[in-house]
Order: structure tokens, then sequence, then C-alpha cells
């Protein structure tokens, strides 16, 4: 191979780490700062003030938090499988992180602009279940184990519903391409898909909840019955690996839902005369980081609200509610674009 | 050597690698763990022949379901691997020679060039617009509409006896009448009985009653050695009048 060759190569290589950083910085800031506004939305949703001691306001204490996970030592257990010990918490987060690859944070602005980029994402949450059976397996602790399987029979029950809403999304807008769904939305509030599939998108962000094992679908955890499960016996950089999965796939979820239902970067206001002209000046991803924003406190304030269910009433919503009807919805939308009927009509 | 055939080749030998560990791993569980990283390995090289949708859909179904499953099964049992590794050297003969007799099989297949590059032409490339996914759904819903429907009955007819083989009849099972759980309401479970105050005449002197009691509390807990030991000597009392007429 010629010197050409390899400096081509490594240009291609220093620009895609560079756009993986420049994507990964933010989310891991963002994730940081999550932790810190879910703290103090549910304290103030308790009427209790959260965390308001490191720094003006406690701006400060996602940092404090950091630094004393870093310190902490990580306490592999007796008896339990190392190897897979120390992989499962890098599995978990290496899917979750892998995923932002197809999202599109404005017309054109992605890292990898690919044809299947919402199998793509379903691919990935799929294999975030590893991480969590390998994690409770590992530890191997009763509780942890207990977790673990509460967690990836949830998941993997739940990603069917959460496919069968998408599989209605990419049937309007004739592509897998997470970009191309977008555009296929534009032209007002009324044309973004949330109308038209409004039943879907009940079922894929409750699902979307239930996906990253948040209250009130947190049994994998389920402090009262199993301790913390699957992650009972990880401390310090392990556990906060796991901690930081998990808030990077609220925010996933949360961005995947304004951009499949919500028209991601488009504006609103698109189409209402002067309205439109007065707010044209806005770019799209801050359209898109504010629905987004939007769906984030949903899902705080989901947490701050309902209690946990119980298990078979999680299983029972799964299998016996959102199956049926995304099955009888995707029928329906399949007449509904064959008939050409509003919005289906251009 | 250009970037794809690099791709290409460690992609190969991560199969090849975890295809190996499937066989000769010690425990079980590792085992599936590297079929797991095998069907990824395979999806890689699937995504470099330009068939994303199989690809990704070959690590939707196999990673995450098929192999979720079988790790719940593997991980839930209870093997004794020491006796699964008994007889091992006894065995080694019949192993060897079907091993070999199958090598050399597969060698003759291959060599014959059934899977040689003139047989397999790269295919002319697509353009930019090309959808895997459109072509995919296009030829299977129109040419191989019958084939793949009767697949679909299959695994219907599969799901069907799994249900079946594993359904044990009304009596044994605990199911909880969900109907009746959801239309519980506070008007049936909650009954506010009106009991009357139960009030204390004297109220100012049973305080001084209350302290009273308290430091007697604290008297017997001060007195308490003594009183185990009153006890002690009570019960070899009782144990030497049990005695007596023995």
């Amino acid at each position: 191979m010629s010197e050409i060759d390899l400096l081509a190569w490594g240009e291609t290589l220093f620009f895609i780490v560079l756009k993986i950083v420049a994507i990964l910085l933010p989310l891991i800031l963002a994730v940081a700062y999550t932790t810190y506004a879910e703290r103090k939305i549910i304290g103030y949703m308790q009427l209790r003030v959260g965390p308001n001691r490191v720094g003006p306001r406690g701006w400060l204490q996602p940092i404090s938090d950091v630094i004393k996970l870093i310190m902490k030592e990580i306490v592999v257990p007796k008896g339990s499988s190392k190897s897979l010990f120390v992989v499962a918490p890098v599995l978990f987060i290496g899917p979750s992180f892998a995923a932002w690859a197809v999202i599109p944070f404005d017309a054109g602005v992605v890292l990898a602009d690919i044809d299947a980029g919402l199998l793509y994402i379903l691919a990935m949450t799929s294999i975030a279940v590893y991480g969590v059976i390998i994690a409770g397996w590992a530890s191997n602790s009763k509780y942890a184990f207990l977790g673990a399987m509460r967690s990836a029979a949830q998941i993997v029950s739940y990603e069917l519903a959460m496919g069968f809403a998408l599989v209605g999304v990419l049937m309007c807008a004739q592509s897998m391409n997470l970009g191309e769904i977008v555009l296929a939305q534009s032209g007002g509030f009324f044309q973004w898909y949330w109308l038209p599939l409004f039943p879907l998108l009940v079922v894929y962000w409750i699902s979307g909840v239930a996906e990253t094992n948040r209250a009130p679908f947190d049994m994998a955890e389920g402090e009262s019955e199993i301790v913390a499960g699957f992650h009972v016996e990880y401390a310090g950089m392990a556990f906060s690996l796991f901690f930081l999965a998990e808030y990077a796939n609220m925010i996933l979820i949360s961005f995947l839902t304004a951009l499949l239902f919500f028209g991601g970067w488009l504006s609103p206001f698109e189409g209402y005369g002067w309205l439109d002209s007065a707010t044209n000046w806005i770019p799209g991803t801050v359209w898109l980081l504010l629905k987004s924003g939007f769906f984030l406190f949903g899902l705080i304030w989901i947490r701050a609200t309902f209690p946990r269910f119980r298990y078979d009433q999680i299983m029972r919503l799964g299998w016996k509610i959102f199956i049926p009807v995304t099955l009888v919805w995707i029928s329906i939308v399949a007449i509904w674009i064959k008939l050409n009927w509003w919005p289906f009509n251009n | 050597m250009s970037f794809q055939v690099l791709v290409f080749y460690s992609f190969a030998a991560v199969l090849i690698f975890s295809a190996l560990m499937v066989v000769t791993s010690k425990h079980s569980v590792k085992a599936a763990l590297f079929l797991v990283l095998s069907f990824a390995a395979a999806s890689g090289i699937w995504m470099l022949l330009e068939a994303e949708f199989l690809a990704i859909s070959l690590i939707v179904v196999y990673v995450g379901a098929v192999m979720v499953l079988l790790l719940f099964v593997v991980m839930m049992l209870d093997v004794d691997y020491a006796a699964l590794r008994q007889g091992f050297v006894s065995k080694l003969p019949v192993a060897a020679i079907v091993a070999c007799g199958f090598f050399i099989l597969l060698y003759s297949f291959i060599n014959q060039g059934v899977f040689s590059d003139d047989r397999y032409q790269a295919p002319p490339p697509k353009p930019a617009d090309y959808s895997n996914v459109k072509e995919l759904g296009r030829v299977l819903y129109t040419e191989y509409l019958i084939a793949f429907e009767t697949a679909a009955v299959i695994l219907l007819v599969a799901i069907i006896a799994a249900i079946a083989l594993t359904f044990r009849g009304r009596r044994s099972r605990k199911s909880q009448n969900i109907q009746k759980q959801l239309s519980a309401n506070k008007q049936n479970r909650l009954k506010v009985l009106d009991i009357k105050p139960v009030i204390r005449q004297k109220s100012d002197e049973s305080r001084p009653e209350e302290e009273h009691s308290k430091d007697s509390n604290l008297d017997s807990a001060e007195s308490e050695a003594t009183k185990s030991e009153k006890a002690e000597s009570k019960s070899t009392g009782s144990d030497s009048s049990k005695g007596k007429p023995a």
C-alpha cells in the first residue's frame, strides 16, 4: 500500500474521530447535567430543594459526583467471573454511544448517513441487553442475577412493541434513514407523524421508558425487593458506566421521539405566514434540542409521578396490550396510505 | 490491499477465532457469548457484501433475541462440568476420525472450485440511490410470496406448539384476575369507621404516673442482673426439687 493511501486513511480516520468526539463530549456533559436536572426537578416536585451545596445553586454537583465516582475503588467480588465482570459495563455503554452515530442533528448533520438507520438503532439497543445479562451473571450474586433476568425479559418484550411502532413510522416515511424520515414530515405542525401515528407514539414512548429501565418500569433495579438489580456488585467507575449508559439511553429515546414523531429539527411554525418568517432565523438544532428536552423532562416527570409496576403487570402491558395495538394500527396506516388520504396525499 | 480487504480479514479472523472458542470454551456461558461474537463478526462480513439489511437483522434477530433466550437457559442450567469432561481420552479416537473425514470432505469440495473466484464474481456496484431494503421487500412480497407466507405459517405453528407444550392446564395456574384488580376502587376497598375518641379523665395526673412507670422500668433494667441470678437460683432450686423425688 502506498504512502498516499495511508495519508488518506489517516485523514478520514482523524475526521471521523473528531466527529465522534464532537458528539460524545456534549452527550457526556448532557448526561452529567441530566442527573442534576433530575434531582432538582424531582426535588421540587416533592417540595424539597434538591442538591444546592456544591457551587452556586448546586451547579457543580455533577462534577463532584464524577470526582467521587472516579476516586472510588472498583471492587471485583470473590467468586465472580472476572473477565466478564469487567466486560459487562463496556458492553452496556458501547452500544448506547454507538447508536448516536445515525442521529441527525440538522439537515445533513450526521456522523453516518446510512440507509438502514432505524434498524441500526434497534440493533444497538438489542445488543445492550448483553451488558445487563453478563453483569448479572458474572457478579455471582442472586440479587444481581434476578435483576438481570427481569431486565433482559423486559427489554426483549418491549423491543417487539417498539419495533412495531417503528414499522409504522417507516411505512409513512417510505425510508429507514432518519434524516429522510424527518424530511418526510416537513410541512408544519400537523404534518408531523404524532397525529396519524398517535397510538404508535404512545406505545413507543412507554416502551422507551421500559427499555431504559426507568421508573415506573425499573423492576430490574427494584430497590425494595432486589437491592439494586444487575449492578448491585459494581462500584466506582464500573457502576458509573452503567449509570452513564442509562442516562445516554434516556437522551437517545427523547431524541428519537422528537425525530420520528415530532419533525426532528423542523420548525413547528412551518407554513404559518408571519410566524414562520419571524422564527426562520432559529437553527434547526435548537428546535430538535427543545423538543427532545421536553421529552427528557417527561421521563423525569414520569419517574416522579408513578409508583413501580408489578412484574406480571409489565409483561401483560407489553405483550397483551401494546403488541396488539401496534399490529392493528399498522394495518390501519397501511390502508390509510393506500387510500391516499390526508396527510399521505402528496 | 485496500481498506475493505483489511476489514474483511479482521472480521474473518474474529469469526474463526470466536467459532473455535465456542467449541473449545470450558464454560457453556462463555461458549454462548463467543457464539454471539461470531454472529456479530458474520454480520460485519455481510455488511461488506452491501447486504446491510440482512446484516442488521442478523444482529436484531439472532444476537438481540435468540441468543438472549439461549443464554437464559444456559445460565439457569446446573451443569456438572467435571462429569461432562469425563471420558475425553476414550472418545478421542472416534471424534478424531469423524473430524478428519469431515475435513477431507470439505477440502475436496472446496478444491473442486465450487467456491472459486470465477464462479462468484463481485456483483456490479449499485447506484447511490439503490435501496437494499426496498428491493428485498419487493422480491419477498411478489416473486416469493407463497414461500414467504408458508414460512410465516410454519413459525406460527411452532409458536402454538410451544405454548401447547408448556401449557399446564387450568388448575395449576396462579394467574391473576387483572380485570378485578383494575376495577378495585376506594368504595369497595376502604371503609371509614367512626370510632369514638377515648377521652381520658384526669389527664394531668397521668403524666407523673408515666414517669413513675419509666423509673420502675429503669429500676427493673438495673436489677435485671440480680433478677436473672434469682431466676437461676430458682431454676436450680426447681431442678433440685425435681431431682429430689428421683
